[in-house]
């Protein structure tokens, strides 16, 4: 742990400190849309971590993530709403939707156990959808979920009399809802990334690297291949379903809407387009990939006034489209991803032909 | 006994469809090895262009028959130029990048032609000019259209040549020998980057006759309808054993039965408890439980690749 005595990155920890705190207050002055738009940013950073375990470190490919989230997302909204009448605490439900989720991934994963690459793919695909299916028609003939029209009013985090929706003042400074959470998220995210990072370097997180590299090998020298790839869907499940739980909390709303295939997507590629496997990386996509449609959203309106003097083409879709192509560009010109590990560049650089 | 009959023909109908696109992902896939997740949008694009085409046509005064038919040949070129253009854009520039890399490009062209689609076409929902006429056949109580009835003829002539094409041409062996082994195909002459290009052609022209049926079947389209049908043929090409044709044709043809029978039954067989929305679960489900005993589809090889 020497390296955190040293001046130079204690500084920068210092700096990074800093930052984080001062967020909040810059992005409010654009708006408290803006510190939302963090805060989301925030969530997906907790999303792409739980998937990297799946995808990055152990080669899984998993298209159906949200699945996980959306389980958390509903735990928590039927626990603290009005809809059943409960109101548990959030930190009560948060382990409670943790292991639901945990429960989900191993049910997903034990049958999948012997399937390969794009085989792996399509049925996890096919669980997101059934768990959306589910969701959207769980309303008859007992309700259960609310159907499309989701649950409202979940009850916001509270950590005992003080609240994490409206404005309080602590101190002399007056901070609104999503700052609450703001730092919330973040004492969250600090620790999630100490996880990931613990994970990667132990002996789990080297079996799960085998695992990726050569399944048969890994076998070979004695790993338990079935236990440790459940352990990876299980772990990657449960950081989705505290992810969920949060955003459920924090929205005070859920619908399937928000669980739908593309959201999956999105997250994958949060993953790969950082550089999967590599926490830094994927942290970047998961911000870069959530921050991006919304500067677009807010850009390219007015940029097409002050260019042409009026609105040409519908924001909306133009903003997608520019969205896409970043995607693809982003993909042409750095395949490994924007910020891919070491060990990984050097793979690519050293055999051109071969292909991960 | 009729409900069984009239659901084995829509599913027969729905599953011809999803066996044509399905044929274009599992070309790719076959040749390459990689899921061309922008295929149901090509298949979209196939659609709206028929639309425009053939129903700007009807509108001058050309005779119905003639303006679906230029419809249908617009589409098909439109396609093939798209599949051309997709594969050297978004495939050809990251053959030798890592596996993921290729999916996150489709993914990312996929919504670029989903939002070029709604520039183009707008937001609304599309009503597809009627090419044929509404004739209603009876058989055994179960009835059908003349429409579904040119869907699964068209499909099966399109698919028997396909096969011809495959196993009885030059370009289908130097296709084969590509899926085999592109380095040593190449060295037997055979132009690997002509033959990639020739299956995205190929495996778009069948998407757009596709997309074509799926218009006069449904009489509607939308910008987003190439989302679901694509994943549905996705399903239907894993289930037969993805790279593998005839497996996709029959692929297709038992998901659109089961999903028939599946919406058909499900309210009876679970007591009401589930309703025919469920119908999209059968897919998946099946596809899980087949895959579950058949790890590598119905008739696919067994195969070493990994994510």
């Amino acid at each position: 742990m020497s390296k955190w005595l040293n001046p130079r990155s204690a500084f920068g920890i210092v700096l990074i400190a800093v930052a984080l705190i001062a967020l909040p207050f810059v992005a409010a002055m654009g708006g408290q849309a803006w510190v939302r738009i963090v805060n989301f940013a925030i969530l997906y950073i907790f999303l792409a971590l739980g998937l990297n375990i799946v995808v990055g470190f152990a080669g899984l490919l998993d298209l159906g993530y949200i699945a996980f989230y959306a389980v958390g997302a509903y735990t928590y909204a039927l626990l603290a709403s009005p809809h059943f009448g409960v109101h548990w605490p959030f930190w009560a439900i948060l382990p409670i939707g943790a292991a639901i989720a945990c429960v989900f991934g191993v049910l997903l994963g034990s049958p999948t156990l012997k399937l390969r690459g794009d085989y792996l793919a399509i049925v996890t695909l096919g669980f997101g959808e059934i768990v959306r299916i589910f969701m959207n028609n769980l309303n008859a003939p007992i309700n259960i979920t609310n159907g499309p029209q989701g649950i409202t009013l979940i009850d916001p985090v509270a950590i005992g009399d003080f609240r994490f929706s409206g404005t309080t003042q602590i101190l002399g400074i007056s901070l609104s809802g999503p700052q609450k959470y703001y730092f919330l998220l973040v004492a969250l995210a600090i620790l999630v990334i100490i996880i990931n990072l613990r994970l990667q370097n132990s002996r789990i997180g080297r079996a799960w690297q085998a695992i990726r590299e050569d399944e048969i090998a890994a076998k070979a020298v004695g790993i338990n291949t079935r236990n440790l790839k459940l352990l990876a869907f299980a772990m990657g499940a449960s950081f989705g379903g505290i992810a969920g739980g949060i955003f459920s909390a924090m929205q005070g709303f859920v619908s399937p809407e928000s669980f739908s295939l593309i959201e999956s997507i999105m997250i994958l590629a949060m993953v790969v387009l950082g550089g999967m496997g590599h926490i830094p990386g994927v942290i970047l996509g998961a911000v870069l990939l959530s921050i991006l449609p919304e500067v677009l959203r807010y850009g390219v309106g007015p940029l097409q006034m002050a260019l042409f003097g009026k609105m040409l083409i519908d924001p909306e879709s133009l903003r997608m489209l520019i969205f896409g192509l970043a995607l693809v560009l982003v993909m042409r010109f750095k395949p490994a991803g924007l910020w891919p590990s070491p060990e990984r560049k050097r793979e690519l650089g050293e055999k051109p032909a071969g292909g991960a | 006994m009729d409900i069984f009959l009239q659901q084995i023909i829509n599913g027969l109908v729905q599953g011809s469809i999803y066996a044509l696109v399905a044929l274009g992902y599992t070309m790719v896939y076959g040749i390459m090895g990689l899921i061309n997740f922008a295929h149901g949008e090509v298949v979209m694009i196939g659609t709206l262009v028929t639309i425009t085409v053939a129903g700007t046509l009807i509108k001058v005064g050309m005779p119905v028959a003639l303006a679906g038919l230029a419809g249908l040949s617009a589409a098909v070129l439109v396609c093939m130029a798209l599949g051309w253009g997709l594969e050297r854009i978004a495939y050809r520039p990251l053959r030798n990048a890592p596996r993921l890399t290729p999916l996150i490009t489709a993914i990312g062209m996929s919504i670029v032609l989903q939002n070029v689609a709604m520039i183009v076409w707008g937001r609304n929902y599309l009503t597809f000019p009627h090419l044929l006429p509404k004739i209603n056949f009876e058989f055994a109580g179960a009835s059908f259209t003349a429409v579904q009835v040119m869907i699964v003829v068209v499909s099966g002539l399109t698919m028997a040549g396909l096969i011809f094409l495959v196993y009885r041409t030059k370009l289908g062996m130097a296709m084969r020998a590509t899926a085999q082994n592109p380095q040593v195909a190449s060295l037997m002459g055979v132009n690997s980057n002509r033959v990639i290009s020739a299956a995205f052609v190929i495996g778009s022209a069948l998407g757009a006759l596709a997309g074509v049926m799926v218009g006069t079947y449904y009489e509607i389209a939308h910008y987003q309808m190439g989302f679901m049908l694509g994943l549905k043929a996705f399903t239907a090409a894993v289930l037969g054993g993805i790279g593998n044709l005839a497996g996709a044709m029959i692929g297709g043809v038992l998901l659109g039965i089961i999903e028939a029978l599946g919406a058909g039954y499900i309210g009876d067989l679970t007591g009401g408890f589930l309703g025919s929305h469920y119908q999209d679960i059968f897919a998946f489900v099946v596809l899980i439980v087949v895959l579950m005993f058949k790890p590598s589809g119905l008739f696919g090889e067994k195969t070493g690749d990994r994510a």
